[in-house]
């Protein structure tokens, strides 16, 4: 069972060309989506939808997000689905707290990482030693380690000062940087409210602004991560084996390895995602603190076809979406509803240019309801706001879904030597 | 034949057997490694579960488990997994309460009423992902988990005072439900407590499902979906119609799940309702291997485990920690997948070389 | 059981040594030892005049030998590049050096391959190719080529022959594995016959005759097509008029599931985040104006190269997949609208292609698989409620009448063997008296024995009336069953043929395009040799 689509038998035949939005397409509709952004942040008056504190918060909250989604494609790749990311996110945030606050934040990470290690461990065993279904052995994953952390806590953080059974004490900070000089005249220019400009001043500065240095290695794990995979020996071995095991096998490469590794590094990352929440996002473990991010994270990963670049891009909308709704903003969200509606307009008329009329019809009538929606209030429901991420998720989905390419053997078990 | 019986029934029970032992002994490595005694917090919880009082608790919980394991069961029989029964209950626990405290018709009317609303929320929820699945060919892990978010949300602006909500005390609740639709228990004295009515209803649907599953056409053909799609579909059955209707029915009874508490006890919704239950069942249901009464030894187990351990926290003379049942019912769960897995794999392997023997034995005897 | 006894091969260099024998014969096991995969009880291995010992398939590779499998090990998502380099990175990395070698490679041996396209994109042949060129990158110097033939069409394994002949001027040895005589005779120098296990004997085939060479294959004894009386009535079962199938999901600008990849595909790779087909695009069909009619008391065969739009055949069929146009009519009924169920349920018997995803459920006890696709109907049924005696019932009946070996009927089906789930499958489809029958690949992988029983229940079900569709890669099937013969090339039924009389060469010409129309086997003008050639070819 694999985490996307449903797969439609096909008539066999050679010749199938790419499908997916070529680069300038691509750019030129997120240049788009910009001006039109700012649009509406002048019409709406609403400037939390843009601004630099927005863009920070956001790069802040698609980190944990898109660390998990990296742990989740570096296992999916290999052919091992992983919904344990967010149990194995779990124990990077409780082991993260529990070595940071007595040792220093960045033995804290160390820990971390290992923490969703351990749990990465336990997942290749259960599925690539014992072949137990993924999603079975994901879900035991993260029962089992809500548990431990709970009972953990107990004997650790209950009797320390400033800790509790639901929280540690708090942890120092790594530090956070600016580039100096830019970062102040970015604010400014965002400031000044003009269009397009200050927007591109906001986003820009928002990634450059009161960063942390873990923020800095997430960033660049994403690169790292799409050179190791597609531009090493031991990243096509990996892809390998998710993409047809029993070939790989018949070649000399150890499958067994590939995928008990891939699976480790998955909890890794994750573990690192966890700690990332801990640490920087916040200052002390929490019971509940990754708040689902592990399975948002999976979502990004599809987003992104099981790809890094692609990745990275949903995990910065669903932080984006997240970020909303910490910042309290309901204005914001209800400018957004505004945009919404302008972005479903266009997209009516290019499905009526694609000939496709009753998808256009439906998407016409909902950019009115929506338009409505947007004139008839003034601000949104605070559920609204929390909802977002998860409603985003879902709709992305829906859309994309069915044209993407997740690695072929992905989520089917293999035993060696079953190709003969 | 006989061999192959008894054969069965060794393979059947060997699963669940070694995954508790298992279970088990980690547990008491955990204890001994927390400084604690490996022993005694068993002896303990066994003792809780000798005293009537926590016996009626264990059953009423049990009876709550039972319900939403019966509804991921019926997923994980169509190779579905309903990870949003979690939303599904809470979800339909609080339209329940909401119409049981503004609708008032007479009793009999009033309780076919309720559960009616409960299913029928539970199953749009739940529809909702399996609509995605079969349109769209979205995952219907990824979808029940994002909706069991998005139901959080909706049980908060349903309680908003503006909406549905009604102050109670401190607590911001759904208002207390109309007394036609609260359902009597069996009163086994007031030392002892009451078992909920609607235990009587996670029998019958356990009943139900094992019928249902066994002995109807669309049983089988959900049986065999489950196993295979491919061979369900060239015998055929309409792949995506029962995937839709499974996830529905799945749903249904979920949204089944929290109505002996609702309608039995608390009479109410409010923060403090018992959440997580769909991710317990999840447990639940692999423990009982998606048998009825698999599950029923499994949710009294689990619910056991729930009831007897909050007294290990002002054990004498020494306490032990409470979360080392959530502790061990988080090994249970995973040393169930692979146990069974294990278990199964030995099972199919033995059996296939078993039928070679016997037919080389038997061409030998014929020859 | 002894699968190989007293084996004795010599392989030059330099040459192409054929390996021949009939299924079954112990040819897979000795390719297994040699390749490493297997270690043999006794004997001895010796390479370049070297005694070795293989452990592993690594163990070969570092000796110079090379397999090319039957079933192509390929990534359909990597590129010829990616699959070649896999597990061998250190020879020539995985970039720049990597690619100039595959092009030396390809370029010397003729092979026509280029490096950075997805596997996905290439056909049977190109895939084999690239197998191919998988163990000469990692210098083999001794190739072991495994039933090459069996998923090429002629044309296409002159081609290949034409490789090993460079291969072969090379000074590479090229050990060719293959139970079809007749080609093996054009490219091989020795002959080496496999029978049960040993070898009966090596010949050189410029100096031995087709029937020597049969003969020393199966024995004495040649089997021929069989004549039979003649059971085609004129009375239709069923009538296709105009199938036709676009591909996969496309139709011309329709709304609905068309949002596939495949549809840009067609229409030249302009992907979408909408995907959709622009107006007027010309769009493949996978079946094209399919047009027959099978009457009661016939077996109409369909020959052809896999892919060429069978499957699409079978499913507008039986219904898992409706045809995007044309008409069925079943007994004079129009079904085309009709779901999978009503068809069965009406007398429409199906032998999938693939039994262990569409025919059985392996974990299942045998009498849930009786049930399977027919569980509305007796005995397993009544009414709304499964009859599970009924089933148990009728399943010990159908295990004595197939004789499917079996010690009971709560076995799960996964420990059948293939032949007697085969059987397991005939025997529930004969059950329900079909009057049509889809035979698709009925006896494939089947063991001899079961392939025989099954052949008998067709012949004895068409006497009483039965009619079906036959489609199969097994052309002695073909040929022998049916009475009448079609060959299916790109969705189209381009030519048909008389049974009887016909030769798998003209068959093998029309299933690549090059012959169409009627099939006229030509006595007069043959020689001698290949009029003789015609029976024996595929010697059994």
């Amino acid at each position: 069972m694999s985490t996307a689509t449903l797969t439609k038998p096909q008539a066999k035949r050679p010749g199938r060309s790419g499908r997916r939005l070529s680069l300038p397409a691509l750019l030129l509709v997120i240049a788009g989506v910009l001006v039109l952004t700012s649009a509406v942040r002048l019409i709406t008056g609403a400037d939390g939808i843009t601004s630099t504190g927005q863009m920070s918060t956001a790069l802040r909250l698609a980190v944990p997000i898109g660390l998990a989604g990296l742990g989740g494609l570096w296992a999916e790749r290999a052919g091992v689905v992983n919904i344990g990311l967010e149990g194995m996110m779990i124990l990077g945030t409780w082991f993260g707290a529990w070595a940071g606050y007595q040792w220093g934040p960045w033995t804290g990470v160390a820990f971390g990482i290992i923490g969703g290690v351990l749990g990465g461990i336990l997942h290749a065993v259960a599925t690539v030693t014992f072949n137990v279904n993924h999603i079975v052995s994901g879900v035991a994953i993260n029962i089992l380690a809500l548990g431990t952390t709970r009972y953990l806590s107990k004997f650790t953080f209950e009797g320390v000062p400033q800790g509790s059974s639901k929280q540690s004490p708090p942890i120092d900070s790594l530090g956070t940087f600016d580039i100096p000089g830019l970062s102040s005249g970015l604010n400014t220019l965002n400031g000044k409210h003009w269009f397009l400009v200050s927007d591109l001043a906001g986003l820009v500065g928002g990634l450059i602004t009161d960063l942390s240095p873990l923020t800095v290695i997430a960033v660049a794990l994403v690169p790292l991560s799409w050179w190791v995979l597609w531009r090493t020996a031991f990243g096509l071995r990996l892809r390998s084996c998710g993409e047809n095991p029993v070939a790989a096998e018949s070649l000399g490469v150890n499958v067994y390895k590939y995928k008990y590794l891939a699976v480790l590094i998955s909890g890794g990352f994750a573990g690192l995602g966890g700690a990332f929440l801990s640490i920087v996002a916040s200052n002390v473990y929490l019971d509940g603190q990754t708040a689902g991010r592990g399975y948002i994270g999976l979502a990004a990963m599809i987003f992104g076809n099981w790809m890094p670049g692609g990745l990275a891009l949903g995990a910065g909308l669903f932080g984006y979406t997240d970020s909303l709704n910490l910042r309290g903003g309901t204005t914001n969200v209800h400018a957004l509803i505004l945009l919404l509606a302008i972005l479903l307009v266009f997209g009516a008329a290019y499905l009526v240019w694609r000939k496709r009329h009753v998808p256009a019809a439906a998407t016409a009538v909902v950019a009115v309801l929506m338009f409505l929606w947007y004139v008839s209030t003034d601000d949104v429901p605070r559920q609204v706001v929390t909802a977002t991420p998860y409603v985003v998720t879902l709709l992305v989905l829906s859309f994309s879904a069915q044209h993407l390419r997740m690695p072929k053997a992905d989520g089917l078990p293999y035993r060696k030597g079953q190709g003969k | 034949m006989k061999k192959f019986d008894k054969e069965r029934v060794l393979l059947a029970v060997a699963g669940p057997v070694i995954a508790l032992v298992l279970a088990i002994a980690l547990t008491s490595v955990v204890l001994l490694a927390s400084d604690r005694n490996p022993f005694e917090p068993y002896r303990l919880m066994l003792q809780q579960a000798s005293y009537s009082d926590v016996q009626v608790l264990i059953v009423n919980q049990a009876s709550m488990y039972y319900i939403a394991a019966i509804a991921v069961a019926l997923g994980f029989r169509m190779n579905l997994f309903n990870i949003g029964v979690d939303g599904q209950y809470r979800l339909a626990v609080v339209m329940t309460a909401v119409v049981g405290a503004n609708v008032a018709l007479p009793n009999f009317l009033q309780i076919p009423l309720l559960l009616l609303v409960a299913m029928g929320t539970g199953a749009l929820w739940a529809g909702i992902a399996g609509a995605l699945k079969v349109t769209r060919g979205v995952s219907e892990v990824v979808a029940t988990i994002m909706l069991n978010s998005i139901a959080t949300a909706v049980i908060g602006y349903v309680t908003l005072a503006h909406v549905w909500g009604v102050q109670l005390g401190n607590n911001m609740t759904t208002g207390v439900m109309r007394k036609s639709g609260w359902i009597p228990g069996i009163d086994l004295g007031a030392d002892v407590g009451e078992i909920y009515g609607l235990v009587f209803l996670a029998i019958l649907l356990g009943v139900a499902y094992w019928l249902v599953l066994n002995r109807t056409r669309f049983g089988f053909d959900l049986r065999a979906t489950g196993e295979s799609e491919t061979a369900a579909a060239a015998s055929g059955v309409n792949a995506k119609r029962m995937v839709f209707v499974s996830m529905v029915i799945s749903g249904a009874v979920a949204g089944l799940a929290g109505l002996p508490l609702l309608l039995g006890d608390t009479h109410t919704y409010s923060l403090s309702f018992p959440a997580g239950l769909g991710f317990t069942a999840i447990g639940i249901a692999l423990l009982g291997r998606n048998h009825p009464g698999g599950i029923a030894l499994a949710a009294l187990l689990w619910a056991l485990l729930d009831k007897a351990s909050p007294a290990l926290d002002y054990a004498t003379p020494v306490a032990y920690e409470k979360e080392i049942a959530t502790i061990m019912q988080g090994l249970i769960v995973f040393a169930v997948v692979i146990s069974y897995e294990a278990v199964r794999q030995w099972g199919l392997r033995r059996q296939q070389k078993r039928v070679g023997a016997e037919l080389a034995a038997a061409a030998l005897k014929n020859s | 059981m002894v699968a190989n006894h007293d084996i004795h091969l010599t392989v030059r260099k330099g040459t192409v040594h054929a390996l021949v024998g009939e299924n079954g014969a112990g040819k897979s096991t000795l390719m297994k030892i040699l390749y490493g995969m297997q270690k043999p009880d006794e004997g001895t291995i010796a390479v370049d005049g070297e005694q070795v010992a293989f452990g592993s398939p690594a163990d070969a590779i570092a000796r110079g030998i090379g397999m090319v499998h039957q079933h192509f090990m390929l990534a359909d998502n990597l590129t010829v590049l990616e699959n070649t380099v896999l597990g061998s990175e250190k020879l020539h990395g995985i970039g720049g050096g990597a690619r100039r070698k595959i092009k030396e490679i390809s370029e010397r041996y003729g092979l026509g391959v280029r490096p950075d396209v997805l596997v996905e994109s290439l056909g049977v042949a190109d895939r084999q190719r690239v197998e191919i060129l998988k163990v000469l990158y990692r210098g083999a110097r001794t190739l072991i080529l495994d039933e090459p033939t069996a998923v090429l069409v002629p044309q296409e394994v002159d081609a290949l022959f034409a490789n090993l002949r460079e291969l072969k001027s090379e000074g590479l040895a090229v050990i060719f594995i293959s139970h079809k005589l007749g080609e093996v005779l054009s490219v091989a120098d020795e002959i080496t016959v496999i029978r049960r296990g040993t070898t009966v004997g090596t010949a050189v085939p410029a100096e031995t005759t087709p029937r020597q060479l049969a003969e020393m294959m199966v024995g004495s004894e040649l089997p021929t097509p069989e004549t039979a009386e003649s059971t085609v009535t004129d009375r239709p079962v069923i009538e296709v008029e105009g199938l036709t199938v676009y591909a996969a999901g496309a139709s011309l600008g329709e709304v609905g599931e068309a949002s596939d990849t495949a549809a840009t595909a067609a229409s030249g790779g302009t992907g979408t985040l909408l995907g959709d087909t622009p107006p007027g695009a010309d769009v493949r069909r996978v079946l094209d104006d399919v047009t027959f009619t099978i009457h009661a008391g016939e077996v109409m065969g369909i020959a052809g190269v896999e892919g060429n739009g069978q499957t699409e055949l079978i499913d507008a069929l039986i219904g898992t997949k409706g045809a995007d146009s044309g008409t069925l009519r079943f007994l004079g009924e129009d079904i085309t609208p009709w779901p999978t169920r009503r068809r069965r349920e009406h007398g429409v018997g199906y032998i999938p292609e693939d039994r262990h995803r569409q025919g059985l459920l392996l974990e299942a006890p045998l009498w849930e698989n009786r049930i399977l696709g027919h569980v509305t109907e007796k005995p397993n049924a009544k009414g709304f409620w499964l009859d599970p005696k009924g089933a148990q019932a009728d399943t010990r009946r159908i295990v004595e009448e197939y004789d499917v070996r079996t010690p009971g009927i709560d076995v799960t089906a996964a420990s059948l063997s293939g032949g007697n789930q085969q059987k397991l499958i005939v025997g529930r489809e004969m059950s329900h008296s079909p009057k049509f029958l889809i035979a698709a690949h009925p006896t494939r992988g089947v063991d001899v024995g079961a392939q025989a029983q099954i052949w008998d229940r067709i012949r004895e079900a068409r006497r009483e009336g039965l009619a079906v569709l036959l489609i199969s890669a097994d052309l002695d099937e073909l040929i022998g069953l049916s009475d009448t013969l079609r060959v299916i090339y790109n969705g189209r039924l381009v030519a048909d043929a008389d049974p009887a009389t016909v030769t798998p060469e003209e068959l093998g010409s029309a299933m690549t395009g090059a012959a169409a129309g009627h099939l006229e086997h030509d006595e007069s003008g043959a020689a001698e040799g290949a009029t003789e050639a015609a029976p024996e070819d595929e010697a059994r």
